[in-house]
């Protein structure tokens, strides 16, 4: 199992999300966050004060997949997500040891 | 209309009631008419019910104005300033501005409209109207001849309430309820009573028509609001020190969308505060509307345009800020003005406020946080100044010889002299408030504290003055 957190552009949610369903990924779980990269924000202007602004919003999107469906979710992702400007986001993987279903103790990859 | 259908009727009265029986010789000839007992009867009860009529008019202008005025403080100055604050300040600012709408009321009902509008020295009014004894249904002549001295007298009692407000300005976020409180009541005696006794009460060392030895122009509070607030607003920026973390960390307005709301109420609540400002319904009311409205669009455009050539966008904070500053500018001079003057006084304003926020302050490094200063100091003091050079007898002949023709008003009109007069009366409003507010900070400092604790600041406020917050969203 592969735990996927993809950290996205709030204006390309709908679209990951869509892209991410028709590849077979069932569940998710979603947060908006604020945060940085390399692209480190932009500056507002307030009656002469200029302050920069270095956390922008994005949306976090958490997903546990079996290890076959990790592949394609990753290439739902990175279609849908990529505008191609700075500030796209990142991509992060790693294993899962363990999955449970709180309901009925389900576990490992009949629990996602 | 209005004026004509009273003479209308009154010249049929006298022509049948008069030249009818005259004409028609059914008394003797040869003698002067004279009316009949029951003709005079009524027209003595007419020239009555047409002062009535005038009255009723005036009062009812004068009413709503009053209520317009109290809605630049509440919601409006509420709104604009409470937008400006980081959200974790949003209620002690506004309630910094609401709590002034009973306490001043209360000063005011005992003892402030009295020493600012009864006859008294030079520089300050006695307490013949304390407890507003006397102050009743029955016009003041030399206050407004057309209204009862009771709406006079509550119309000027919203001025007394904003005028304090506007200083909140350069203590937010960091300055103690309490001591705020105290701020307050001792600002509102020591600097505003004495300073509109001395431009608009009766014997006032500055008034222009009640026998002011320096007779200056303020139409609607230039100097006696906006002067004093804004300079005592510089005196407790310099005095409170910076907020903690100025300016290295941001503190960006979090709702620019709440200061915009009250920036529109502040435009409207001002033709109550400047149009009224005439204490009667008639022509001088249209001229301050009109002069005050095209001030505040003048200023609106000019510091835009000053902030998109300089910084290449025209904020929206940046627009209603120049409204603000153009409607502070105009207020001495709108009921002097015609509406070519108030275009080029607001533009001027307009373009000087957007300089003393954005280069002024930052080179004087100190933190007046909502620009109280830099919109109200400086553009009431602009207004002032500029009044004694835009003011017209074509407008208002404010003075007059001994003939009782119109003379020169302000410098277009070749009364060079006006612009020292006013020039008197701004360095009086400064000397007051510095010194006034020097000596108060101290005051209230050592009896209760000025600011906050460090911790109570970072925790703002709302939560650590008041035991709220603005914005539950979980809730």
């Amino acid at each position: 199992m592969k735990k996927i957190e993809a950290i996205v552009q709030p204006s390309r949610f709908d679209a990951v999300k869509s892209a991410l369903q028709e590849v077979g990924v069932e569940g998710m779980t979603i947060s908006d966050v604020r945060g940085h990269g390399r692209q480190k924000g932009h500056t507002e202007v307030y009656r002469g004060s200029e302050y920069t602004v270095d956390l922008l919003p994005k949306i976090k999107i958490e997903m546990v997949v079996t290890d076959s469906l990790a592949t394609p979710a990753i290439q739902a992702i990175l279609g849908a997500a990529r505008t191609g400007k700075i500030g796209d986001g990142k991509i992060f993987v790693t294993s899962v040891e363990e999955a449970i279903r709180i309901r009925n103790e389900d576990r490992g990859e009949a629990a996602l | 209309m209005r004026r004509i259908l009273p003479k209308l009727i009154l010249g049929m009265v006298v022509f049948f009631g008069v030249l009818a029986p005259a004409a028609f010789p059914q008394t003797p000839a040869n003698t002067t008419p004279v009316a009949s007992p029951q003709v005079q009867d009524r027209l003595v009860k007419l020239e009555q019910q047409v002062a009535d009529a005038r009255s009723a008019g005036d009062n009812a202008w004068m009413l709503v104005c009053a209520a317009l005025v109290l809605m630049m403080t509440g919601p409006g100055l509420a709104l604009f300033y409470g937008g400006l604050v980081r959200k974790k300040n949003v209620l002690g600012t506004m309630m910094q501005s609401f709590i002034l709408m009973a306490l001043i009321t209360l000063l005011w009902a005992l003892f402030g409209y009295s020493l600012a509008f009864h006859e008294g020295n030079r520089i300050i009014g006695d307490f013949g109207y304390l407890f507003l004894r006397g102050v009743g249904a029955a016009p003041d002549a030399d206050y407004a001849a057309t209204i009862p001295q009771q709406t006079f007298m509550v119309y000027q009692l919203m001025f007394a309430i904003i005028t304090p407000g506007l200083i909140a300005g350069a203590f937010a976020e960091r300055m103690k309820f309490s001591a705020m409180l105290l701020f307050m009541i001792l600002w509102s005696v020591i600097v505003y009573d004495p300073m509109a006794h001395m431009v608009w009460g009766k014997g006032g060392l500055l008034n222009a028509s009640l026998g002011g030895a320096f007779p200056t122009l303020d139409f609607a509070g230039g100097t006696v609001v906006h002067v004093t607030s804004g300079v005592s607003a510089l005196v407790c920026a310099l005095y409170l020190g910076k907020r903690l973390g100025f300016p290295k960390q941001p503190m960006p307005p979090h709702s620019v969308v709440l200061s915009f709301i009250g920036a529109c109420l502040l435009w409207v609540g001002w033709f109550g505060f400047n149009a009224g400002s005439a204490l009667a319904a008639g022509s001088l009311a249209t001229s301050a509307f009109v002069a005050t409205h095209f001030g505040a669009a003048a200023a609106t455009l000019g510091w835009v345009a000053a902030e998109w050539f300089r910084n290449g966008k025209a904020s929206v904070l940046g627009a209603i800020s120049g409204a603000v500053a153009g409607l502070v500018a105009i207020t001495p001079a709108a009921g002097f003005v015609g509406p070519m003057s108030a275009l080029v006084i607001g533009a001027i304003a307009g373009v000087v406020c957007f300089l003393m926020v954005t280069k002024v302050k930052g080179l004087f490094g100190y933190d007046d946080s909502l620009d109280a200063f830099g919109v109200h100091g400086a553009g009431g003091t602009l207004g002032a100044l500029l009044t004694g050079i835009f003011a017209a007898k074509a407008v208002n002949p404010v003075f007059k010889d001994a003939q009782g023709a119109a003379t020169a008003v302000g410098l277009i009109d070749g009364n060079a002299g006006q612009v020292l007069n006013q020039l008197v009366a701004i360095v009086i409003a400064w000397i007051l408030a510095i010194v006034g507010t020097l000596v108060i900070l101290k005051v209230v400092d050592l009896v209760v504290g000025l600011r906050v604790s460090e911790e109570q600041e970072v925790e703002g406020l709302d939560l650590s003055q008041h035991g709220e917050e603005g914005y539950n969203l979980e809730a």
